[in-house]
């Protein structure tokens, strides 16, 4: 029974929950969160030397400013979408799949295969279909690992897909270095896609465009009207009420952790046929990293994912350009990257809670 | 309605002039405390005289629980002061609860398993690296013999019974020196027996000088224990009572904020078919212990049937057996009903639900874990609606049409306080929850209904709806089984109650012959053989 016990004091901040924000003053704090972002931003880019004003506006011209660069923002955008959507299949059923970047890879191995192999075999349409089918079904069957592994022996899926991504990798480069490697070549690098295999150009970027809109729209029918994925959502809010309304828990989790990682293994495919013509360990180059803050910042939704692989995207191209015009530091326009993505993230926290200073917020008693 | 309440606050605050300062033990003023929108408590004060056992009486989420939390630690106030034997202090969290002398005993016991109860004891108290076994044994004997515990020091907290449990956490807290006491709802996991034992106990540290809150919303206990009453109602003061000067009757009314009748229907009806047989059934624990040892019994239409038993004797898992959630390793259970003018007659262990539903196995079950299992609670009440039945049609896509409709139905039947089949059901209060829940099981017309806990932390209000509901299912001829934990209620609804103890029946009872303490006693021992027949 000591004194100190009274002598403390009401805790300064404290940390309420909120559901009752309007989706209008959400928005408000995002684009508070935004502007905030660009100021903190700008003092980086002051303490280089730069104009922040003439930085962001290059930034903006060096994603949007002609169609060559629009092309290029484009061609971003399209690998990290489809890999959004797919990852957001898993995250909805609460599977953290974060094996994306290994995904990828083992689908643009197999297309590869039917690529640098069957080329001559084939014509254009078939060729790209088979490849389209190996791709999504090695991305498909590599992503049945962890959920087969989960379903029988209750493994972690977080570790398990994170630590194929490296098997993919090495394997890849186990390819590059020897059975796969260039005729001719001193440097470990595979061949690349002869013109006949490549995928065609639809207003100057490979039709994986297209058909990126498309599962765009798939995927939000598949999400919020099939019994499938009613089924996921209800498996992800808690398997004993799925097990209760009589839903088989183990299908449902390999049923869409092959869907999941089809789509992966189809952005592997599409980045060998459309964007890179060969494979090369940086092929998945973070694409399944990044795709899941696009698939949380759009809350699991397809067209917020469009929406925000496209910011994404643009953000990668202007600090492109902005590297080359005012020679800064790849490093420091990955900073500003970063400053951007912490603002946004972490403005869904205010979204979510408020904070109550010591002594305010007396309740209408 | 609001008269009663406003002598009452008067009374109060005579008896506040009153008493010396000096004799509270515990002094709570203007007390406010709310989570997002919902205020848990609203400009409350409490008064604890030393030496006395306060009731703190209300419905569930009148805020008795929160209320004692800020005075553990637990939560901080938004507004209001606590004093503590006359001095104002700031508690701000279990430690300056315990520095000040405050003991909680929380509803779920917050104990090691594979720990001894001297351990659990000893655990987190203050001192050197070095516990002497020998004097905290001896300490823990002397505490129990003061107040008439009966404890073992050595023994292990999972070798215990739920009441052994409650006493370690008991001890637990007199060890460290607590001489104000609050004990949340002790009494819901105990016998009738075990309920006496520990009233005794409470008397005996009264006695001692101890002040004691205790939270409950059993009016006899109430009546039995304590020296005064103090009411809330939906986070509100309502008033404080003598015990000695009071009723039931006029505690509901200042619990409920109306007169209620608290008599549960039991209407009269022939005993109709057999629905569901159930025999040798035995399930297995996740570490080989039998928690269902060869259950049987027979469920009949037009009828409730009451499972009674203290926690953990085996409900969970003979209800989840029965519905195909829990594996069986032994027993059969067989479903009798009609589809479409046909016999229907299936057994049900090891089937796949689908195949089962398609067949006409029509069985409905309420689980006690209602957002867990039930229902999500993410979702709207449409979707909700639609868990059990979605599969229903061959479409890829879902239909929520007709399940948008029947939410609409259950919404202005059940008298569901939602905004509309769109509102989120994890946003309801559990009265309304439940009546999503079992609405939805309802409107399947089952052969079989089962529910267990149904009534758990509703108000008196939903309570009543709830047993209006069961008695209606019973009425159209369904064979309802009744899982409950209050033995009034079940005394009262049921037509005949099993007893469970041990995942073993230990009898079946006419609980319109049968007394409470008889009931009691089976909760705890098995009977003689000639009970176990059904």
């Amino acid at each position: 029974m000591s004194t100190k016990a009274g002598a403390k004091r009401e805790p300064l901040l404290r940390m309420v929950k909120r559901d009752d924000l309007s989706p209008l003053r959400a928005w408000a704090y995002r684009g508070i969160a935004f502007i905030l972002a660009l100021v903190c931003g700008g003092l980086l880019i002051l303490v280089l030397g730069h104009n922040p004003i003439l930085v962001y506006r290059d930034m903006v011209i060096g994603a949007w400013g002609s169609s060559t660069v629009i092309r290029e923002t484009i061609k971003l955008t399209v690998p990290l979408l489809v890999t959004a959507i797919g990852l957001a299949a898993a995250f909805k059923m609460k599977f953290w799949n974060i094996g994306g970047e290994g995904q990828i890879l083992v689908g643009a191995v197999a297309a590869g295969f039917f690529g640098l192999y069957t080329a001559q075999i084939f014509p254009r349409p078939i060729l790209i279909i088979l490849m389209m089918l190996a791709g999504m079904a090695a991305g498909g069957l590599y992503g049945l690992i962890p959920a087969l592994f989960k379903a029988k022996w209750r493994t972690n899926e977080t570790l398990v897909t994170l630590m194929l991504n490296y098997i993919a990798l090495a394997f890849v480069k186990y390819l590059m270095n020897g059975p796969w490697k260039a005729p001719g070549s001193t440097f470990p690098k595979m061949p690349m896609l002869v013109s006949g295999g490549r995928m065609t150009q639809v207003l100057g970027v490979h039709w994986g465009w297209i058909l990126a809109l498309v599962i765009v729209v798939i995927a939000w029918f598949y999400f919020n009207k099939t019994k499938q994925g009613y089924e996921i959502s209800v498996v992800g809010e808690s398997e004993n009420t799925a097990r209760y309304a009589g839903i088989s828990v183990k299908k449902v989790i390999i049923r869409t952790m092959f869907i999941s990682g089809a789509l992966c293994g189809l952005v592997g495919m599409m980045q060998f046929a459309g964007a890179d013509y060969t494979i090369t360990e940086g092929t998945a180059g973070g694409v399944g990293f990044t795709a899941i803050t696009v698939a949380w910042l759009a809350k699991m939704n397809p067209f917020g994912m469009l929406v925000v692989a496209l910011f994404i995207a643009m953000l990668g191209r202007g600090s492109n350009t902005i590297q080359t015009i005012y020679k800064i530091p790849a490093s420091a326009s990955s900073l500003l990257i970063g400053i951007i993505l912490f603002f946004m993230l972490g403005c869904e926290f205010f979204v979510r809670y408020r904070l109550v200073k010591r002594g305010k917020e007396v309740p209408d008693a | 309605m609001e008269s009663p309440a406003h002598t009452d606050r008067r009374a109060q605050e005579q008896d506040l002039t009153e008493d010396d300062p000096g004799n509270l033990a515990v002094s709570m003023e203007h007390v406010s405390k709310s989570f997002g929108k919902v205020l848990a408590n609203k400009d409350v004060q409490l008064q604890l005289r030393q030496g006395e056992i306060l009731a703190l009486l209300g419905e569930n989420g009148s805020g008795k629980t929160t209320l004692m939390n800020m005075l553990s630690g637990i939560y901080f106030p938004d507004y209001g002061d606590i004093h503590v034997h006359g001095r104002k202090v700031t508690i701000k969290s279990p430690k300056d609860a315990f520095d000040l002398g405050i003991g909680m005993i929380h509803q779920h016991f917050k104990l090691i398993p594979v720990l001894s109860a001297a351990e659990n004891i000893v655990l987190g108290q203050p001192g050197g690296v070095v516990v002497s076994r020998r004097s905290l044994n001896a300490d823990i004997r002397e505490l129990a013999t003061r107040y008439g515990f009966e404890i073992d020091p050595a023994k292990k907290v999972y070798d215990m019974s739920v009441s052994e449990k409650q006493t370690v956490e008991i001890v637990k807290v007199l060890y460290r020196g607590a001489d104000i006491l609050i004990l949340d709802e002790p009494t819901a996991v105990l016998t009738p027996h075990e309920t006496d034992k520990l009233f005794a106990v409470l008397r005996n540290m009264k006695e001692d000088g101890k002040s004691i809150v205790i939270i409950t919303h059993k009016l006899h206990e109430v009546l039995a224990i304590s020296d005064r009453v103090e009411i809330l109602r939906k986070g509100e003061f309502i008033g404080v009572v003598e015990t000695a000067q009071t009723d039931q009757s006029q505690l509901t009314e200042m619990m409920v904020g109306r007169p209620v009748s608290l008599r549960i229907d039991r209407p009269k009806l022939p005993r109709g078919e057999e629905r569901l047989t159930v025999q040798g059934l035995t399930c297995l624990s996740s570490y080989g212990v039998k928690v269902v040892d060869d259950v049987g019994f027979s469920a009949y239409g037009g009828e409730i049937l009451g499972i009674a038993g203290i926690a953990g004797s085996g409900q969970k898992e003979l209800c989840e057996a029965i519905v195909g959630l829990y594996p069986a390793t032994r027993g059969s259970v067989v479903y009798r009903g009609t589809k479409d003018g046909a016999i229907v007659r299936e057994q049900l262990l090891g089937r796949r639900p689908k195949e089962l539903t398609r067949k006409g196995v029509s069985m409905a079950f309420v689980p006690e874990d209602r957002l867990g299992m039930g229902l999500v609670a993410s979702m709207d009440i449409t979707d909700n609606v639609m868990l059990r039945s979605y599969r229903d049609n061959h479409s890829v896509f879902v239909d929520r049409k007709k399940p948008q409709t029947l939410a609409g139905h259950l919404i202005e039947d059940l008298e569901i306080v939602a905004s509309g089949p769109e509102a989120i059901v994890g946003r309801l209060s559990g009265g309304n929850v439940q009546k999503v829940l079992l609405g939805r099981e309802i409107a399947r017309s089952p052969g079989v209904l089962i529910v267990a806990y149904p009534v758990r932390g509703l108000d008196i209000n939903s309570s009543y709806k709830i047993y209006d509901l069961l008695n209606e299912q019973k009425r159209k001829g369904a064979a309802v089984i009744f899982v409950g934990e209050d033995l009034d209620v079940l005394m009262e609804i049921s037509d005949r109650l099993m007893v469970l103890c041990g995942g073993r029946v230990s009898g079946t009872v006419d609980p319109q012959k049968a007394t409470k303490e008889e009931v009691g006693l089976m909760m705890i021992q098995l009977a003689g053989s000639e009970a176990v027949a059904s």
